[in-house]
């Protein structure tokens, strides 16, 4: 039997009608921002005029020393905070997944804290730590008897203490993923590898890692991913210094939309980013769509 | 835990555990002491907060960074911060708890290709939407105001993902049955669906709430005068002001990070499950 078409219509409209409300954002402020962001990074759009220049914003980019700067303080953060994020993470949980519930929430919670207090306070008190007036870093190091260093304001050192900040910021949610994953690695999978003798190495690299390779994927995209995207602890730290040594690409976005009013400029920025983004999430859906059953 | 395995070995007690155990708890002091050094930074007078010998125990304690804190608006800020946080957090889950029951539970066309849409712009960086987002909220007079803190920050397509994700354990029996005992759509929702779908929910309160407290860019762009700011942005103003005034900064670095602390200590397992319900494979 057919149903006509406001039978089928009847059925239909409950299903929209729940979806209406978050479409209604989402369409209003994801998707039509998106679709104008675009645009506006192919027009000289400054405070006084909007003029349709093509990819001109996008070339200028190309040669710009301050962008290529930030764009390679960008992937440094990224090549730095990554692997330090992800073996650290799978560190500890492998350590401490299966231990009491008290363990493991205790340095869950230890771990996941920076990322929950705001990053304002996170940065702030880098700052105190790293002063080179009055900081602790270097009152210990003194103790020790060696020369006080302007952390963040030395070109050498500046970026690499921008990234432990990063890196406590980042190794929070890892950690979680990993034990959850750990956790739900069965038994007797590894009483079977005791029992014929395996070494703990043995077990971790034909046990472990493959049961856990698609958490690791996802914790190197969403890691990446965040790195790309780091951005107050460079406004509230360094303001891009020593010399543009802690420019980011949102930092170098955020300065030329509000600073300098150049917001096709910014704009581009914004699309060039989104698009490094995009071709990172494209890969991680084809690494996690081929799935390890277990 | 049995102290011997199977095969009569010793459990758990090898030398390079014991060294790994030691390693991970000297990073979890690295790891604690920013915030133990905040805290009594806080309640450390002028002079020894830029004494030059070490002093990892304060030994003069004083609450005057607390009065200087509070000779700003910071209640003002902490109540802006805290409405905005709540405001977002009640808006998403709404409308997230109803996206995610339809696209889980009925059937009408599109429906895939919608949920697609969500997922695919679930990565996208909110950032690039800067520049139209302040032109479209400054068009509509919403600087400086809730609603422009809190409605943007409601099309959030991790939230549909997430609830999508959770109501597909619905039993779908259950909600024939509520069908043919003649209950209404909406009934049938607030009555079956939501209350089934509360642990979801709450574990993306959560985190609806951890994102607005600390989405400081756009915060930062949005707001302009000192009364609407919220507590992070008050805090890095007063880092603007104050670079150096170390004492002062921890007071505030303590003020804005503890609600989250206390939220996330209560919570833990909340956080927990939203983080792994949101990384599920498929």
């Amino acid at each position: 039997m057919k149903k006509s078409f406001q039978a089928k219509m009847r059925d239909w409209l409950p299903g929209y009608m729940f979806l209406l409300p978050a479409m209604f954002f989402f369409i209003l402020f994801v998707v039509y921002p998106m679709i104008k962001g675009i645009t506006i990074s192919f027009y000289d759009y400054t405070a006084t005029k909007y003029e349709f220049t093509g990819f001109s914003n996008f070339t200028y980019l190309l040669k710009d020393e301050n962008f290529i700067k930030s764009m390679q303080n960008t992937i440094l953060f990224v090549i730095g905070n990554v692997p330090l994020v992800l073996i650290f993470s799978l560190f500890v949980s492998i350590v401490i997944y299966n231990k009491s519930e008290f363990t493991r929430s205790f340095f869950r919670a230890t771990f996941y804290l920076p990322a929950v207090s705001s990053i304002v306070t996170i940065s702030i008190v880098w700052k105190w730590i790293y002063s080179p007036r009055g900081g602790i870093l270097n009152k210990i190091m003194e103790s020790f008897g060696a020369q006080p260093i302007n952390w963040l304001g030395d070109e050498r050192y500046a970026l690499t203490a921008m990234i432990i900040i990063l890196f406590t910021l980042s190794v929070g949610q890892p950690i979680i993923l990993y034990i959850a994953a750990l956790g739900n690695i069965p038994k007797d999978y590894i009483e079977v590898a005791d029992l014929d003798g395996a070494t703990p190495w043995d077990k971790f690299k034909n046990i472990y890692w493959p049961l856990i390779l698609p958490t690791t994927l996802y914790i190197v995209i969403i890691t990446t991913i965040n790195s790309f995207q780091t951005f107050a602890i460079v406004q509230l730290l360094t303001g891009g210094g020593p010399f543009y040594r802690t420019s980011t690409i949102l930092f170098t976005l955020y300065k030329s939309a509000f600073e300098l009013q150049n917001y096709g400029l910014a704009s581009a920025m914004g699309v060039i980013l989104a698009v490094i983004v995009v071709i990172i999430s494209v890969i991680q859906y084809k690494y996690l769509s081929t799935d390890v059953e277990y | 835990m049995k102290d011997y395995d199977v095969v009569g070995r010793k459990k758990g007690v090898s030398a390079g555990h014991v060294v790994a155990v030691i390693v991970i708890c000297l990073f979890a002091a690295f790891f604690l002491f920013p915030f133990y050094w905040m805290i009594t930074g806080s309640f450390k007078p002028m002079a020894s907060v830029t004494a030059s010998s070490l002093e990892i125990f304060p030994s003069t304690l004083s609450t005057m960074n607390w009065e200087k804190l509070f000779k700003y608006p910071a209640f003002k800020w902490l109540f802006n911060s805290m409405f905005t946080a709540f405001g977002t957090m009640v808006l998403v889950c709404f409308t997230s708890a109803m996206a995610g029951y339809s696209l889980a539970k009925k059937q009408y066309p599109g429906r895939e290709a919608l949920f697609w849409l969500f997922v695919g712009m679930m990565t996208l960086p909110r950032q690039v939407l800067l520049v139209p987002l302040f032109t479209m909220v400054s068009k509509w007079g919403w600087l400086d105001s809730f609603e422009g803190l809190i409605f943007p920050a409601v099309g959030w397509p991790f939230g549909v993902f997430l609830m999508k994700q959770f109501s597909q354990t619905l039993p779908t029996e259950l909600l024939e049955a509520a069908k043919i005992d003649g209950c209404s759509e909406f009934r049938t929702f607030w009555d079956i669906v939501l209350p089934l779908v509360k642990p979801g929910m709450g574990a993306l309160a959560i985190f609806t709430f951890m994102t607005s407290w600390n989405d400081y860019f756009w915060q930062l762009v949005l707001i302009q005068s000192t009364p609407m700011k919220t507590l992070p942005l008050g805090v890095a103003g007063l880092q603007m002001e104050w670079g150096t005034d170390y004492g002062l900064l921890m007071a505030g670095g303590t003020a804005s990070s503890l609600p989250m602390i206390v939220v996330f200590l209560a919570f833990q397992k909340y956080f927990t499950k939203g983080i792994t319900l949101g990384a599920v494979k498929g």
